[in-house]
Order: structure tokens, then sequence, then C-alpha cells
């Protein structure tokens, strides 16, 4: 039984969409190789409001994947606190961070990652399948004209160039309505011509559907078409 | 969209799915045969012992159902039989065994016609001489023989003199005064074949028989008799069928999980993105898992076929040696045995996909 009124309900509401979509406090990660303690992480803190398009900036080994990998919720920390849409990643177990994948964040990868034997429609199925989700969200027609493949459903990832390939991917991902899209180097395997439109369609999901974004990329060109970029060097977040 | 998923997985390496599904196949074939094979040759017993005619089996106390005796019985017991109230008939019979489960079966034919009845002969007509052979039809087929024609059998110089259908007391039947003479067995028969003025009083003359006759020969009735070709009744034959089976379950095992561990290798990445998508552990050992079972159907269509295909092509070419029959009953058995040992060959496969790590099978090259 809900013990808000409708004001107070709308208000809490109001409240949670003003906090942070993503929000992290001193993480730290570390990986044990060996004998050596490899720090990937050490003290991350960044907030990322809702409905902005954040790039993250930095070298390789700078420990973007590590931050992209535990904000997806493929790996755990090692400390510190990470929020994604109100959920604390830290209390997750390995199969509660599974299901937060499944509703909270969509994946578009530098290399894809779009499974070989399906076409792209059931590539897009799926995502939505492992989400428990039966339809895609009612404007999805809209967003497969936005990304201009309407007519390529039916071809395999192989019959796909990598600029059709990545657009496939970012559908994908946008089909179980995540609350944040994490694109890690989605433009790393593209031609400039096809970076440029993966950047543009990425850019205009932002704005025009409100979809939270976070890029990671070495690339500052890349970085451009985002709202704000932070960067990432030795596992600490610097200013750009 | 799992299903389709599976599916799709399969054709895409379907030369893999193909070659899997056919070991499973042959697998399965092989039981069927076996079985179809065990129980063909049973029931052909059977028959050919239905097919003398004969109320009454006589044969030695010590013997069991599917030894043969190559003459440990005194003819004399044939009239001491034959004196026996209700007793029409009695018949002495020598069978000398020529290789593996084949006989010749020594008789004489006018007394055997007194008991079998009226004989339809498919070609030729009975036995005139001592020499004369008569041959079943299956064995005619097979060696392509004809009424006249010599057939070498215990080192003699047989003519054959009719062909009979399948299905009376043996592949060959001779006379049993040369075939008794032939194998050093003269006076000496088998068992005893009895025919009654009353069938309906085999019972009670079997018992009676067996009083008479002191242990010296046990009576059974034919319906007894014939109940005992049942493969349950051979355990040496229930041996070497478990022993195929479990052969079938390892084999089913090994190939599902050479397929399916080569295919968790190959598809390293395909499990990243699945697991990044959100696919649960237990979704992909469901995956694995129902390409495992559908290896197994698929092995299983193509062994019933090729069971068929077999019994088709032995009947055809050696019909006498081999009496395969169709055993739809133990399908559902076949189907259980190669599905226990797919999903056995999916377990360890499943398991380590469903552990391997999102992050580092994402990074698989």
């Amino acid at each position: 039984m809900n013990s808000q009124s409708e004001p107070e309900a709308a208000a809490s509401a109001a409240a949670v969409s003003l906090l942070p979509i993503i929000r992290v406090r001193d993480l730290t990660k570390t990986y044990h190789v060996g004998d050596v303690d490899v720090h990937a992480l050490r003290g991350v803190t960044l907030d990322v409001a809702r409905g902005e398009f954040l790039a993250i900036i930095g070298p390789s080994g700078s420990g973007k994947s590590t931050l992209f990998n535990i904000l997806g919720g493929l790996a755990p920390p090692t400390s510190g606190e990470v929020w994604i849409d109100g959920i604390d990643l830290r209390a997750l177990t390995e199969s509660q961070r599974t299901e937060m994948r499944q509703k909270k964040v969509g994946f578009v990868f530098q290399r894809y990652n779009l499974l070989p034997t399906l076409n792209a429609q059931d590539n897009i199925n799926i995502a939505l399948a492992l989400s428990g989700r039966k339809h895609p969200p009612a404007d999805f027609d809209q967003i497969l004209d936005l990304l201009g493949i309407c007519d390529r459903m039916r071809h395999r990832p192989r019959a796909l160039s990598g600029g059709e390939q990545q657009r496939v991917a970012i559908a994908r991902a946008l089909a179980t309505q995540p609350a944040i899209l994490l694109a890690d180097e989605p433009t790393g395997n593209l031609d400039t011509e096809n970076s440029s439109a993966v950047l543009s369609i990425l850019r205009d999901l932002n704005k025009r559907k409100g979809q939270t974004i976070l890029m990671i990329t070495h690339n500052p060109e890349a970085a451009s078409f985002a709202d704000r970029t932070v960067a990432i060097r030795d596992g600490r977040m610097q200013a750009p | 969209m799992i299903t389709k998923l599976v599916i799709q997985n399969l054709k895409a390496r379907w030369v893999r799915t193909l070659l899997s599904a056919l070991v499973v196949g042959v697998q399965v074939m092989s039981i069927l045969t076996l079985i179809g094979l065990s129980r063909g040759m049973l029931q052909q017993s059977a028959e050919r012992a239905k097919g003398s005619g004969a109320d009454i089996f006589l044969r030695p106390g010590a013997q069991g159902t599917f030894s043969i005796n190559t003459g440990q019985v005194s003819e004399k017991f044939v009239p001491f039989v034959a004196r026996q109230q209700h007793v029409r008939y009695a018949v002495g019979v020598l069978i000398i065994p020529l290789k593996a489960v084949t006989t010749i079966t020594g008789v004489d034919f006018n007394e055997l016609h007194q008991i079998a009845g009226r004989f339809r002969f498919v070609e030729g007509g009975p036995p005139r001489g001592p020499d004369d052979l008569l041959v079943d039809e299956f064995y005619a087929r097979q060696n392509k023989i004809g009424i006249g024609q010599k057939v070498k059998l215990l080192g003699h110089d047989w003519r054959v003199a009719g062909v009979l259908p399948g299905g009376i007391l043996g592949r060959f039947i001779v006379p049993i005064t040369t075939l008794q003479a032939l194998t050093s067995n003269t006076g000496r028969i088998s068992e005893i074949l009895v025919k009654l003025d009353d069938p309906g009083l085999t019972d009670q003359v079997v018992e009676r028989l067996n009083e008479v006759l002191r242990g010296n020969l046990q009576a059974i009735s034919m319906t007894a008799f014939v109940s005992q070709f049942s493969m349950n009744n051979i355990p040496e034959l229930k041996a070497f069928i478990t022993v195929i089976t479990a052969l079938a379950v390892i084999v089913g095992f090994l190939v599902v999980f050479l397929s399916m561990y080569t295919a968790v290798i190959e598809r390293t990445r395909e499990i990243g993105i699945l697991k990044a998508l959100g696919a649960k552990p237990l979704t992909i050992v469901d995956i694995l898992v129902r390409e495992a079972i559908f290896l197994a159907v698929a092995g299983w269509l193509f062994g019933i076929a090729l069971a068929f295909a077999v019994k088709v092509g032995v009947t055809t070419i050696v019909p006498a040696t081999l009496p395969v029959i169709n055993a739809p009953d133990w399908w559902p058995i076949a189907a259980a045995i190669a599905l226990i040992g797919a999903l056995l060959g999916a377990i360890y496969p499943g398991t380590k996909a469903a552990q391997q790590d999102a992050i580092e099978a994402l990074a698989y090259e």
C-alpha cells in the first residue's frame, strides 16, 4: 500500500530525477595478477546527471575500460560507492548485477559484438528476450529511422558494414530502454565518415530522447560530441 | 528467441551438427539393430518350434531351452512315449549345430509329416533318398539355391529336394538315419516331438509324462517352450545388450561433449555478449542443453532411419543369416539413451560456459 499522497509522490519522483543517474565515490579497483596487485582505479569520483551525454577520455591503460565494466555491472568494485539509477552496485550479488544489466544498462562496444548467427532484427530481439521484455519501446521505429537501418534488419552482421553493425548495436542497446547507454570506444573500428555518423546519432538520441550516455574514448574529436568531457589517467579523474 | 538462437547456432556449424547427430544415430541404430536381430532370431526359433506342429517337447532333464544336445537321448524312448495315453505320435529328432546358431535337423520326414500336417513346399517336394535335403526359403534365396543342386554340409554332399517356407524345425532338414550315421549318433536323438489326440489335455499329459519319465526326459508344452524364447530368458544376451547400451551412452556422451566443448571454445565471445546483455548462467546452460537435446533427437531420428535401412539391407542380402525385425518398442529406450549421453556431454561445457567471465569472454579473439 502506498502511504504517499499524490503531491508527495510527485515531489519524490522529482527529487529522484534530480539525483545523478550515475554516482561514483572513491571507487577503486585492484586486479590481482599473480603476486602483483594492479590498481586500475585509484579513487574515482564522478556524477552523471540524468539525460547527460558524458565522454570519459583517457589513454590506454588509464582505467577507462575498467570504469566502463564496473558501471555496466560486468565487474564488481574493490571499494567505494557506485550508484546506477538509485541502485547501489556494492550490495549486488553476481545474479543481481546480471539483472541490473538487463534493466538499466545498454552497451555499445568498439567491436560491435553482434551475435554472428542472428540477423540484425534477432540481435535486437535476443536482447529484449534476455531482459524479459516482449516488445521494444513504442518509439523504437523512430529510433531505427534515426539510425537508418530499417532496411538492413534481415541481414546478418557479416552482410553489414562496420557503421551499420554499430548502428544495429546501438538499436540493440536502446531496445530495452536502459537508464544509461554505455559506449566503449564506439567509433574505434570505424572510418571518419561512419564515426561522425555514429557520434551524431548518439548526440541526437541524447537530445531527442533524453537518453543518458556515457562514452569512453581516447579520441578528443569523438569526445567533442558529448555535453561534457572528463579525463581519466592512471586510474584517477583529472581536469580535461 | 533462445530456441531460434540455438537453431541458428546449429545451422551455422551444420557440418559439425550433422556429423554429431550422425554418430549419435549410429549408436541408436546399433542398439535397435542388436535388439531387432536378437528378437528376430528368437522369433524365428519360436516359429520353427511351432511349425513342427508338436504339442509337447521332450528333452533331457537338465537341458535349457537354448542349448542343443547332439544326441544324448536314446531312440528307445520314442516308442515308450508313443505308448502313453493321449499320445497320437512321437517323433525323434536329431539336431546338430553347424556354425554359430545354425543347425541341421535330422528327422523321419514321413513321421514329421504326421505331426505337422500337410507341408506346403515353396519349391520341390519331400526327400526321397538318404542324401536329400530340405532348406528353408531364406537360405535358398540368400544362396540362390535351386532344386537338384548340391549343398555340402558336415562334409557331406546333399541334394536339395525341396524348399520349405521358413518356420519348420530348422534351416536344414535331412533324413535322420543319414545324419545319425554321419555324426556317429546311431540310435541317438536330441529331442522327441509329441502330438496329442487332444491338445486340450496338454498340461495333463505333460504332468503325466514327467512322472513316468522320472527325470530322464523333461516334458514341456509347446506354449511353455515358445514363451521361453524371450531376451529375458537369456542372461548372456541381456548382459551383452547392457554393455552395448552403456557403450552407446558413453559414445553419445563423448560426441556431444566434444561438440559442445568445441562450441563453447569457439563461441567464447558470443557467450560474453550474451552475458553482457544480461544472460544468466542458467540461460547459457539452457542454450547448450537445448543444442545437446537437438543433437540427441536428430541422432535418434537418424538412428531409427538407419535401423530401418539396415533391416531392409540385411533381410534382402542375408535373410537366412541375420533375421532382423523392427523393434519400435525400443525407440523410446533408444531416445532415452541418446538423451542421457547428450545431456551428460553438455554438463561440463555448459558449466564452463556459464562460469565464463563476461569481460574475459568479450576480449576473446
